[in-house]
């Protein structure tokens, strides 16, 4: 009984980030590479994975060393190992994949400051075990990186007439030139909130309408 | 939630007795490991940046120069351009502040032109750019952007455009480059403007003049000085 209770909390751990709790459709969390690297779908797909390396070497470190590090300089401490991993991901990414380092140029240093990393630490890895802090974490970053995609992909396909650099079109497209503007990502988003929210809604009327009914 | 809050205050509180050695210490070792692991990427991957924007700027080259085969490395010194000599133990010095062109050759060993390197504020960030000149026609003879965070989809033409970069197919340089609206070159030194992106083009046109200014003159006395033999376009 116990064990099933176990798996079935590490499947709610690993599921939530994906839907119920997703950093930005519903926390709203990393708004700056959500409207600032979407505009093509291996960008968004590119700061997904990094952030998904950040997030889960960061949750994994913190949730061995809660006991060690002092609740006074846990901010501090979170933020020197968050800001480590986000310097290798720096570097290795112009070591290995020049091209799309240039193109997400500061925003991958910015990840430092994507609260969603640090609220993670501080509100998950820091008090769960190591395995539930990587399913925890593992959760949250694909739910982001697809989130990330979400945005991507209508971006580009609108404002470019391509995804994934793969011309869909021909030359006879004319590319909405807006959508790969900053206000593409807030019409983007914006769109996409308004259908979350509307579904959230409709859903907890549902309910509430099956519980009068019964 | 807010229990959850007052939970951590009062454990805040209550563990406000460590000392705050353990607190430096926490962190001193903290940074150290970080530290560690920082100088352990950096020794892994600084190689390879550097191979990789060699590749870069090599690439650019022999792009800017048609049928370039092989470059060497020129440094401006007391305005007089020094073959750089390329001893892989002193790959640090290449100094932002050093001024470089590279002259390059074809396989007969005859001077293509020089690929020389210049930037400009354009509209959002710096453009930067390489372009190559050929001295003895003094004329530009091909242009690539390396760095640019041009508006996409208008300023971005700078180096998307293709008619854009036709201008830069055999563009004088004398007496100086004009920005002309598009469809109305008439002359060897005018260039095209992109519409929408008129920042943009002009950037590039000033930064063609300013950037020969400087080196037109050098150039000239290195070829001169040098007696370098000039490939005829003709082949």
């Amino acid at each position: 009984m116990n064990e099933l209770d176990n798996k079935s909390q590490a499947a709610q751990e690993f599921l939530k980030g994906l839907w119920k709790e997703n950093p930005i459709f519903i926390s709203v969390l990393g708004m700056c590479p959500a409207l600032a690297v979407t505009n093509t779908a291996i960008n968004s797909l590119a700061m997904g994975l990094a952030t998904t390396f950040v997030l889960l070497s960061s949750s994994i470190l913190v949730s061995l060393l809660k006991s060690v590090i002092p609740k006074q300089v846990r901010i501090t401490a979170y933020i020197i190992i968050i800001a480590t991993f986000v310097t290798v991901v720096d570097f290795s990414l112009a070591a290995f994949l020049p091209a799309i380092h240039k193109e997400l140029g500061a925003f991958i240093a910015l990840i430092v400051v994507n609260c969603l990393i640090l609220g993670r630490q501080e509100s998950f890895a820091s008090k769960n075990t190591v395995g539930l802090s990587i399913l925890d974490a593992l959760g949250m970053s694909l739910g982001f990186t697809f989130a990330m995609l979400c945005i991507g992909i209508p971006r580009e396909i609108l404002g470019s007439g391509s995804l994934f650099n793969i011309s869909l079109f021909g030359d006879a497209f004319e590319p909405w030139v807006v959508m790969i503007l900053p206000p593409g990502g807030f019409f983007m988003l914006g769109f996409l909130l308004l259908g979350f929210n509307w579904y959230a809604k409709k859903k907890s009327q549902n309910a509430t309408d099956n519980k009068l009914a019964k | 939630m807010t229990e959850q809050k007052e939970n951590t205050t009062s454990k805040i509180i209550e563990e406000k007795e460590t000392s705050s050695l353990k607190l430096i210490l926490a962190l001193g070792i903290a940074g150290l490991i970080s530290g560690i692991i920082l100088v352990g990427t950096y020794i892994y991957t600084d190689p390879l940046i550097k191979a990789n924007k060699a590749a870069a700027t090599q690439r650019a080259i022999f792009k800017v120069l048609q049928g370039c085969d092989s470059f060497t490395t020129l440094v401006l010194e007391n305005n007089k351009l020094l073959e750089k000599v390329n001893d892989s133990d002193n790959q640090d010095t290449n100094d932002k502040d050093e001024l470089v062109v590279y002259a390059g050759y074809n396989t007969s060993k005859e001077l293509i032109g020089f690929a020389i390197p210049g930037s400009e504020p354009g509209f959002q960030d710096i453009i930067g750019t390489i372009f190559g000149y050929d001295g003895s026609k003094k004329v530009i003879i091909g242009f690539e952007v390396l760095e640019s965070k041009e508006t996409p989809g208008l300023g971005d033409k700078i180096f998307k455009d293709v008619d854009f970069q036709t201008n830069f197919t055999s563009l004088a340089i004398e007496p100086e480059i004009v920005p002309v609206k598009k469809g109305e070159k008439s002359r060897a030194n005018e260039v095209e403007t992109i519409a929408g992106a008129t920042i943009s083009s002009k950037a590039v046109v000033r930064l063609l003049n300013k950037t020969m200014a400087i080196w037109q003159q050098t150039i000239d006395d290195y070829i001169k000085e040098n007696n370098l033999k000039v490939a005829s376009n003709d082949e």
